[in-house]
């Protein structure tokens, strides 16, 4: 690696977006290196600049509301900023590729790989459509694709999401580009996948001595890839320098505050569970983090409305009295069996008929979710956790009554299958869920008081001016201020709207909440204070939660007990401390060491690999897939075994 | 996908049933009485009630409609009432006008609304953009009669460029598949420019960007074939408005389809000729409709046709 001549500079720059409200700087002063053969890691959190940088870099800003208001960006000798279309074309593809995001949608769903790759080859190269074809499967075949020559005639939705971003690596590193820049490459896929991804990302680089511009949120993936960081914020360079060094000896205060709020497997950052601080002290500390606008309206929750809530819930929920119930829930773990439990499932089967022939008959069947049994006590955080497919989210679809299902479902000792419409109807209201995208889980449309107050309407409980008192208070309990309850979703943060479901969710006084992936959209900042707010809500009202995430430092930070699934099937289950530390079962163990440690000084040499992908659930009529026994190995805690 | 075509075709068989039943009721139900126009208005009661029996028209509704369906299934669409000869024979002789005037007016309506839209989506904003969606709500929203009689006057009168009606040769045909292609082109227009507009926002076009590809080839390669997809299915659905604009069209040139076969029959309560040409519109509705769906997986490997 020499440091005399960079291949790429980028001085003083500076991009503004033209809005609403005039123009706005999204990425400002920013000057950057980036040595040959080097991995720069861009980390920080949405709306920090970096993807913007990026697209800079490439002159690829949106048209025409984003441009380059100020500063160069040098690749080797040829100033960028200044070039025109033409030759800027043949820079991009050719000595600066760049990769996305999304597998998904990044591909043309019309136009086969083989057309995909070929193209940026024949427009680059003089070479023959024979000679480009050639090169085509050869950068196939260096992703590790196999089969590349029959790929070619595949279109990307017969591939999945891990091979349609390696099909995206192999477009860029074909020309074998100088700079490779990846925007959150590895965001969208399963673990496991991640860690192929980028352990592909690293074997190519280092024998194409390519420059990779490497672009993240994920510390984890920071501290594995990156020779250096550049940490931002509100489109700033906030700290600069080798990633041994920002990680062991950070200087900004922000940086300190975003590795601080990562969460990390073996080393639970959760400082309440020894002792819990009073309410307005937790409160007060909530108000000061950084990144979420919302936080300066976030007002200490007073005495008096506390207790209304409380005794409001305890007249409606047979669950143990919170006070004490809360601090001891937490250690009590596997061994809760001496109560009832809030919510029992027994050999949950859902299963989807997929329909062919001539007259439509089924012919081959997506085994969802194959004998799933687990129990929930009251006051306990069962994590369910698998990859994309895996039958986490159809399990809990099920027990919320939104998918039809076999199997028994129990819900505070009543079971789902032998009751009337209305019953189940009242009985549901027991169970409420939290999703994923808080964007596209609230109405545009509403308010979000109306919102957190339909499930009342809904269930016909209160009058009006109950239910708003009710709202209000909710709206204090999740760290919201009441005026905000006029709002629309639109005018809230991410978090914010993550909250409002919060409230919407607790309205019923459920005794079990769902949360599908409920952190999983948020930035890390953020996700740490979520996680927080759930953690309190379980002290204070002794809900049960169901959480479902493929994210295994999240469930090591939240859970009492962890179920793995795979397949439709759970293969381990147990304690949290059983699972995490004792993992038996391969599969999870192969979960935990794919999840990119947040520290370089234990950064994986080699992980070890698959390179092929995970089977599907689909199977033909009359092929039933293998049952899977879970025997205890001491402890209650379950491992399956084959046969 | 031969399954998928034997499910279409009993789908299709139903709705002609379907169009059958209701055209029939309709026409029964009809104040107008079509004995009266036979007989004249001299005819004494005994000659209508003659040819009233002699037509089966004394016989209840359901017993009416029984005897068009066990005709209608030899392929027998009954004899007119007033051209006295079968009514197979009158739709078959002007059937290839008509389908004549219909591709070309399709011809028409896909160039000019394909390109504007086209145009107008990557010039988004501009002034070009703003002119040709003016253009279009112009050809969207001008009745079929006026944008005939306006291209009569200044192509065929002042111009004399194209004939002023008639049947025959390919200058017979420009006008009066201008006149029918413009509502449609407009419609295609705003269709393919939001569609266009939306293609040009995805992912797929950035990454094509970023390869370094030329900007021909994102817009023809990466973004028409996604963009033209939603047209596709709406040409289907075109077929049936082009069958009411056909009877306009057709009697402003002078056009010997069975739209004008139609117009004559609706003002002589002609019923059976009637019924014959909404039964062939219908068809051809539910054909083209047939068409469209089959070409859909072509363009788009995504679609599967079961």
């Amino acid at each position: 690696m020499t440091t005399t001549n960079p291949i790429l500079t980028i001085a003083n720059l500076s991009v503004s977006v033209r809005g609403e409200e005039g123009s706005r700087e999204v990425v400002s002063n920013l000057s950057l290196t980036l040595e040959r053969g080097e991995t720069l890691c861009i980390a920080g959190e949405s709306g920090s600049g970096k993807s913007m940088t990026a697209l800079a870099i490439m002159q690829l800003l949106p048209q025409p509301a984003a441009r380059i208001s100020a500063g160069t960006i040098r690749l080797a000798d040829t100033e960028l900023t200044t070039l025109d279309e033409r030759r800027m074309r043949r820079i991009r593809g050719d000595r600066i590729a760049m990769i996305f995001q999304e597998p998904m949608t990044s591909l043309n769903p019309v136009l086969s790989i083989g057309r995909q790759l070929t193209e940026s080859i024949e427009a680059h190269t003089s070479l023959t459509p024979a000679q480009a074809r050639q090169r085509a499967i050869e950068a196939l075949k260096a992703v590790r694709i196999s089969e590349a020559e029959s790929r070619l005639k595949q279109f990307p939705h017969e591939l999945s999401g891990g091979m349609r971003q390696r099909v995206m690596i192999a477009m860029a590193l074909a020309l074998e580009p100088d700079v490779l820049i990846a925007d959150e490459p590895t965001t969208a896929l399963d673990v496991t996948v991640q860690g192929e991804v980028l352990e592909l990302l690293r074997d190519l680089q280092q024998k194409h001595g390519t420059s990779v511009i490497l672009i993240t949120h994920d510390m984890g993936v920071v501290a594995e890839m990156a020779d250096r960081v550049i940490i931002m914020r509100h489109g700033s360079m906030v700290e600069e320098g080798k990633t041994s060094d920002i990680f062991a000896h950070p200087q900004a205060d922000y940086t300190r505050e975003l590795l601080a709020a990562v969460p990390r497997i073996g080393k639970r950052r959760d400082p309440d569970s020894a002792l819990a601080p009073s309410p307005s002290l937790r409160s007060a500390r909530l108000t000061s983090p950084p990144g979420e606008r919302s936080s300066s309206t976030f007002a200490p929750v007073s005495f008096a409305q506390r207790k209304e809530e409380e005794l409001a819930v305890a007249s409606t929920s047979s669950s143990p009295p919170r006070g004490e119930g809360g601090p001891q829930g937490r250690m009590r773990g596997p061994s809760a069996e001496h109560s009832t439990p809030v919510a029992m499932v027994k050999d949950l089967h859902v299963r989807f008929d997929l329909r062919g022939g001539v007259f439509g008959r089924v012919t081959r069947r997506v085994h969802a979710v194959e004998g799933v049994s687990f129990s929930i006590a009251p006051n306990e955080t069962l994590a369910l956790v698998g990859e994309s497919g895996c039958g986490k989210s159809t399990t809990a679809k099920a027990l919320a009554g939104l998918v039809p299902y076999s199997g028994d479902i129990v819900v505070g000792g009543r079971n789902l299958s032998g009751l009337g419409r209305d019953e189940r109807k009242a009985v549901r209201r027991d169970v409420q869920m939290i999703f994923q995208d808080p964007f596209a889980s609230l109405d545009p449309r509403m308010r979000v008081g109306d919102l957190v107050a339909e499930p009342l309407v809904i269930h016909g409980i209160a009058s009006k001016e109950e239910r708003r008192e009710r709202v209000a208070a909710l709206f204090d309990r999740v760290g919201l201020s009441s005026d905000q309850m006029e709002l629309y979703p639109h005018e809230f943060s991410g978090g914010q709207r993550q909250r409002v479901c919060i409230a919407r969710a607790l309205a019923l006084r459920p005794k079990l909440i769902i949360a599908d992936e409920s952190v999983s959209a948020l930035d890390v900042s953020v996700q740490a204070r979520v996680l927080d707010l759930l953690k309190e809500l379980q002290r204070e009202f002794g809900v049960a939660y169901l959480f479902i995430s493929h994210d295994m430092a999240v469930v090591e930070n939240i859970s009492d007990r962890v179920a793995v699934m795979y397949l439709g099937q759970i293969v381990e289950m147990g304690s949290r401390d059983q699972v995490f530390s004792n993992p038996r079962h391969p599969y999870t163990k192969r979960l935990i060491e794919a999840v990119p440690v947040p520290d370089p000084a234990r950064r994986r040499n080699r992980f070890d690999r698959l390179d092929q992908e995970i089977p599907s659930a689909t199977r033909r009529i009359g092929e039933a897939p293998l049952k899977l026994a879970l025997s205890d190995v001491g402890d209650g805690h379950l491992v399956a075994t084959e046969g | 996908m031969i399954a998928y075509l034997g499910r279409r075709l009993i789908q299709s068989l139903l709705i002609l049933l379907g169009v059958s039943l209701i055209t029939f009721a309709l026409l029964y139900l009809l104040p107008a009485d079509p004995v009266r126009q036979i007989a004249g208005r001299s005819a004494t009661p005994q000659t209508v009630e003659n040819i009233r029996q002699q037509l089966g028209l004394d016989q209840p509704f359901v017993v009416q409609y029984w005897h068009y369906l066990v005709k209608l299934v030899g392929g027998d669409l009954g004899r007119s009432y007033i051209q006295r000869s079968e009514v197979t024979e009158l739709i078959v002789s002007r059937l290839p006008a008509s389908l004549l005037l219909m591709v070309g007016a399709i011809l028409c309506e896909l160039l000019i609304g394909l390109s504007m839209g086209l145009i107008a989506a990557v010039k988004r904003g501009t002034a070009t953009d703003q002119t040709l969606m003016v253009a279009s709500f112009v050809g969207v929203s001008a009745p079929q009669f006026v944008v005939g009689l306006l291209l009569l006057y200044v192509f065929a009168v002042r111009l004399s460029w194209f004939p002023i009606g008639g049947y025959g040769t390919w200058r017979h045909l420009v006008l009066p598949s201008l006149t029918m292609g413009i509502l449609g082109a407009g419609w295609y227009a705003r269709m393919m420019r939001s569609s266009m507009i939306d293609v040009l926002r995805q992912d797929y076009v950035r990454t094509a960007r970023a390869k370094g590809l030329a900007r021909g080839a994102i817009i023809f390669r990466h973004a028409l074939p996604n963009a033209i997809l939603p047209v596709i299915a709406m040409i289907g659905i075109d077929i049936g408005i082009f069958m009411g604009g056909i009877v306009v069209v057709e009697s402003v040139f002078g056009w010997p389809g069975i739209g004008q076969l139609a117009w004559q029959a609706i003002q002589r309560v002609d019923i059976p000729i009637i019924m014959g040409v909404t039964l062939v519109s219908a068809f051809a509705i539910v054909l083209g409709n047939l068409l469209a769906d089959i070409i859909a997986p072509f363009i788009d490997p995504r679609i599967k046709l079961r």
